[in-house]
């Protein structure tokens, strides 16, 4: 009974350890993030604490300064472009390879997924060697194609995902009362893995929204993106200009993870 | 009976026939993604993989004295032939650009060769003389130098349209003048320690995610989900934050007035504040912020998936409750613990921008020797053979990871 007591006492130790442990480290996973936010609202031009005064200047310099809304701009015409041509191409390619197995499939899915894995920067020099003799560098074009390159393995998972928790006699009940396969796809298979699209979509979108490096090599100063900017100012000088994007940056994508988590809750409800 | 038996055949080649139409739609439907991926991923690696061996400035402005040096046994002196046929190629560069290729390409393999070639393409062209011997009296009067024998190795030595060179440099090796492989000088080798230093962060940036990670995991797991999930949003929105805000928020919190220094000041730790940012300490904290996520969610899906019955089973037995963790436990989450790490291992060699941005110049991975070979010296063919390097490392990992990917199915 002694030694079970120890043992009992001993455990006891050890869950509180962990569990002091695992707090500090969701504290240093998330305390840096929200750290940056307060000193975007401070009246100081230095980024420290204890911050003097609340102002709002910093954030009305970002929305005067040229520079950053041309990079917010371009951010907003690459990314969504991007998405739109990774998710269909994603999609597409999920759906085709949901059901079939055939020799080199496990080969064919290696390449699909490797713009994931592949480093970031041999895609970078790659695709401006290609590119430029193509005459597609210095193009929203070619910053576009290659982003959405980049997108697409998150979109063929996820949606990959979602497909197999989907009932195909969905399928052959649709085609035998009469519809196309086409119909079939848009109004039995897509209302049902929406929420896998969806996810692949926002996936995409934060994979081409958080870009840097290929945009380093291949776009001209008229395609500076946000991350882009954002990677000079912080060379250069880092101003509270540059919490303020933060604080803005992590507002917006703390809202698609939340949708995101959302969806993948309603997915969960779905498929019971 | 025979009915019965032919109607099963109908069917079975039915089947059959479907299964053959499926495969074929599911072709029809990848086929845009992949030649997609193939014009905007896999010919761009390609060029990359081919501009490393690529070396196509000397075949193209010196052809005639490629072929003439073809024989030369790169030791005695370089043939007159050589010297006529150099001229005829000189005189053949019509364009100032042209020559200044050559003469580039030639001073990245010995110092001095652009001065010495761009002199003697303006001094083209030379008076008719009347044979091969005259022509190497000409040269050798415009500049001594063109009866040593270097320029002429270089010449000969990257007279073919590939090389090795690159390559070869990237793991700081060189072809010696007589063509074998030796060890470069050591003011002139630098990537081996680079290798070594991207390999040396990544590991260290691993092992302190995964001393992170497991136990933070291991928390989750044994939580009802639905708090889980709470929880996991923690881990989620630093996963989901730009790298960038996260490096910015880095240098806010590290910087020598920063939070982190503030707090170690107030409680009495330090004195002095403690440089923390542009350094080896600031890269590798920022690189454990930003690739811990991608430790724990492996991990996590790992464990949710055990049951804690072998576990009681062990106690019941009589086992220590540590014992028991360590010895019942812990091997059965060995995949997820090697999934994650290799994962996180993988991601580490190819970072750029935290380095970039958060590391001094010893800080610095190979990544950053690719960028900076293909953007401040333009030398594309070393940018390329690194990045080949830096590839081949990545692929051969990400092939042991698939492997282990399809033996635990919770990872894929």
């Amino acid at each position: 009974m002694k030694v079970n007591a120890i043992a009992t006492s001993w455990e006891r130790i050890g869950h509180i350890a962990v569990r002091t442990l695992c707090i500090a480290v969701l504290a240093f996973l998330l305390l840096p993030i929200i750290a940056i936010v307060p000193l975007s609202f401070s009246s100081s031009s230095f980024l420290v604490y204890p911050v003097p005064d609340w102002s709002l200047k910093w954030y009305r310099e970002l929305f005067e300064s040229a520079e950053w809304m041309r990079a917010a701009r371009n951010s907003f015409i690459v990314a969504p472009a991007a998405t739109l041509i990774a998710t269909v191409l994603g999609t597409m390619a999920a759906v085709g390879l949901a059901r079939v197995r055939f020799p080199g499939k496990d080969a064919l899915l290696s390449v699909l997924i490797a713009p994931m894995i592949v480093p970031i920067v041999v895609v970078g020099v790659g695709t401006y060697l290609f590119f430029a003799r193509l005459g597609l560098a210095d193009s929203y074009a070619g910053l576009i194609l290659v982003h959405a390159a980049l997108g697409t393995p998150f979109v063929l998972t996820t949606v990959s995902a979602a497909l197999q928790g989907f009932d195909h006699n969905l399928v052959r009940a649709s085609s035998s009362l009469g519809a196309a396969p086409l119909e079939t796809f848009r109004r039995v298979t897509l209302p049902l893995i929406a929420p896998g699209v969806i996810s692949g979509a926002l996936f995409a979108f934060a994979t081409s929204f958080d870009e840097v490096v290929v945009t380093l090599f291949l776009a001209g100063p008229a395609q500076v993106t946000l991350p882009r900017q954002m990677f000079t100012g912080i060379r250069e000088n880092i101003t509270p200009v540059i919490a303020a994007v933060a604080t803005l940056l992590i507002v917006f994508t703390t809202a698609l993870m939340l949708a995101l988590e959302w969806l993948r809750g309603r997915r969960a409800t779905v498929a019971r | 009976m025979e009915a019965v038996a032919d109607t099963m055949a109908d069917v079975r080649v039915a089947l059959r026939r479907d299964a053959r139409h499926r495969t074929a739609t599911a072709l029809i439907l990848v086929l845009p993604l992949a030649l997609f991926l193939l014009l905007t991923f896999l010919v761009p690696i390609g060029a990359l993989l081919w501009r490393a061996v690529d070396n196509p400035e000397i075949a193209r402005a010196v052809p005639r004295t490629v072929a003439a040096l073809a024989r030369w046994d790169a030791a005695s002196p370089p043939p007159d032939q050589a010297y006529a046929a150099f001229v005829a190629d000189l005189q053949a560069l019509r364009e100032q650009t042209d020559a200044g290729m050559l003469a580039r390409r030639l001073n990245t393999e010995v110092g001095g060769a652009r001065s010495l070639v761009m002199n003697a393409w303006r001094a083209q062209p030379l008076p008719a003389a009347v044979d091969a011997a005259a022509v190497r009296a000409q040269l050798i009067a415009l500049d001594p130098r063109w009866e040593e024998p270097w320029i002429w190795q270089a010449i000969a030595k990257n007279g073919a349209r590939l090389t090795p060179d690159y390559l070869l440099a990237s793991v700081d090796l060189k072809r010696a003048a007589d063509g074998s492989i030796v060890t470069m000088e050591a003011d002139r080798s630098a990537f081996r320690r680079i290798l070594a230093r991207t390999f040396g962060i990544a590991a260290i940036v691993t092992a302190i995610a995964l001393v992170l990670a497991y136990p933070l995991a291991w928390w989750l797991s044994t939580m009802a989900p639905r708090r889980a999930n709470v929880l996991l949003i923690v881990v989620l929105v630093p996963f989901w934050t730009s790298i960038l805000v996260r490096v910015a928020a880095w240098i806010v919190l590290l910087q020598s007035g920063g939070l982190v220094n503030q707090a170690l000041r107030g409680i009495g730790l330090i004195d002095q504040p403690l440089a923390l940012l542009f350094n080896r300490t600031g890269v590798v904290i920022a690189m454990v912020h930003i690739l811990l996520p991608f430790m724990v969610l492996p991990l996590y899906s790992v464990m949710k998936s055990i049951p804690r019955d072998y576990v009681r089973a062990a106690v019941s037995l009589g086992s220590h409750p540590l014992a028991a963790f360590l010895r019942v436990y812990v091997p059965q989450t060995y995949a997820g613990v090697a999934a994650g790490s290799l994962l996180v291992f993988i991601l580490a060699i190819g970072y750029y921008v935290t380095p970039a941005l958060l590391g001094g110049p010893e800080d610095q991975m190979l990544s950053y020797s690719v960028a900076q070979y293909a953007n401040v010296h333009l030398d594309w063919g070393m940018a390329c053979a690194l990045g080949s390097v830096l590839l081949a490392a990545t692929l051969v990992l990400y092939a042991i990871y698939r492997r282990l990917a399809r033996m635990e199915p919770a990872l894929a």
